[in-house]
């Protein structure tokens, strides 16, 4: 690691020291998190993020909600639902829904899946800075926790008016939360750009 | 203070903001590049708080056609009802599902609430170079960070009822023009939250040793 780190929020430097298990470097200022211990981070963040795209196919390929009144039926997938805003003249909504819930987890999933499992095998992808800097700017625009959260009020709001059926890909995307909290979890920067430093 | 306390700025280094390397801050002020992940370096994001100021200002202005302009329209055996984000709370109050109302009031009422007000209060602070609880308020920037996403939770629940609830006559669901509106603030505050800079709470202790 580098000898020196300076806090993200308020510019104090502060001397790299090894941390204990699952530790955390707080700031000695303001208590930021400057630095965590996170075991294993590459194999771990590999391994979710094989596991999300898995969970991310499935959750896409099927309705997860459907709808039922009297004989009437209807199943809905995500895909449809933006499309749907599209065709009424919401386009700048379903682009926003189609970027935090589709595009973003799906994107960070791919880029970190091609930045790790090279090295995993010590070699260096092609282009990592600018992958790497890619991923951690539009990861924070990844919103499929709160679409779950949006999943649930709308079941309890149709809930009155209609029986509910639940889709195959409602799991999955419920798996696919915490697999993407995991992944996000044990993805540990620091070692990265560490690693590229080195081999550079 | 302890006098130990050195900042990277102090030092005449520059934190990369991406990869977090600490840079030898270059004679010229332009092509200053991260030689490790090449990304551009600043001493402080750039305008941060004119930039932060325009955001809130547009932010503002938003959140009144947002909070009054109907979120859904349901169209159900010939008769419309158009919903606005506080009607669809005072629906969930009236029929006993409080938890939901509030879920929603909280996204959609008092977060983007709290976030304007927070941030407008950092950058005032920042401005008048207070050293007040700094601590205090790193933390309330750090808040403000977290919670800005879930106020998404209306947009999409507006995208699960209009795909769900499309059973001809019997009842539809259409998209107000307030999602619209509301949506623009959600993304506007997110914006304004991440050019703030917090680092600028903490500049007026070394101006203060001098």
């Amino acid at each position: 690691m580098d000898a020196f780190i300076a806090c993200h929020e308020c510019d104090l430097i502060h001397s790299f020291k090894t941390l204990p298990a699952r530790g955390a470097a707080h700031c000695i200022r303001c208590g930021a998190v400057l630095y965590k211990h996170k075991p294993n981070s590459l194999e771990r963040t590999l391994a979710f993020a094989v596991a999300g795209l898995i969970l991310f196919i499935l959750a896409n390929s099927f309705p997860f909600l459907g709808l039922k009144i009297g004989s009437q039926v209807r199943e809905t997938t995500l895909i449809t639902g933006i499309y749907e805003l599209y065709v009424q003249g919401m386009q700048v909504i379903a682009i926003l829904v189609l970027f935090t819930t589709v595009l973003v987890p799906f994107i960070q999933m791919l880029c970190l899946l091609y930045i790790l499992l090279p090295l995993k095998f010590h070699r260096l992808p092609k282009g990592l800075p600018r992958v790497f800097r890619f991923v951690n700017s539009v990861g924070p625009w990844g919103m499929m926790e709160v679409f779950m959260v949006g999943i649930l009020v709308s079941v309890v709001k149709l809930a009155g008016m209609a029986k509910i059926i639940p889709g195959i890909s409602l799991y999955s995307f419920l798996t696919l939360i915490f697999v993407l909290a995991a992944m996000t979890v044990s993805l540990n920067s620091h070692l990265i750009w560490h690693i590229w430093g080195e081999n550079q | 203070m302890n006098r130990d306390l050195t900042t990277a700025q102090a030092a005449g280094l520059i934190s990369c903001h991406s990869c977090h390397l600490l840079c030898e801050r270059g004679k010229q002020s332009w092509d200053r590049i991260c030689p490790r992940c090449g990304a551009s370096l600043h001493d402080r994001k750039p305008n941060s708080i004119a930039r932060t100021w325009a955001l809130v200002l547009a932010a503002i202005i938003l959140y009144i056609p947002a909070n009054v302009l109907p979120i859904t329209v349901v169209i159900s055996l010939g008769k419309a009802q158009a919903d606005t984000i506080m009607s669809g709370v005072i629906y969930f109050l009236h029929t006993g599902m409080w938890p939901i109302g509030l879920i929603i009031f909280l996204a959609s009422i008092f977060i983007p609430m709290l976030k304007l007000l927070a941030l407008i209060f950092l950058l005032i602070s920042v401005q008048r170079k207070s050293n007040w609880r700094q601590q205090d308020r790193a933390r309330l920037y750090r808040i403000v960070e977290i919670i800005g996403r879930w106020s998404m939770v209306d947009i999409f629940v507006v995208t699960i009822l209009v795909a769900l609830v499309h059973l001809g006559g019997l009842a539809t669901i259409h998209a107000g023009p307030g999602v619209l509106f509301f949506g623009a603030v959600v993304v506007i505050t997110i914006f304004a939250a991440m050019s703030f800079d917090p680092r600028l709470i903490w500049d007026t202790e070394e101006v203060s040793h001098e």
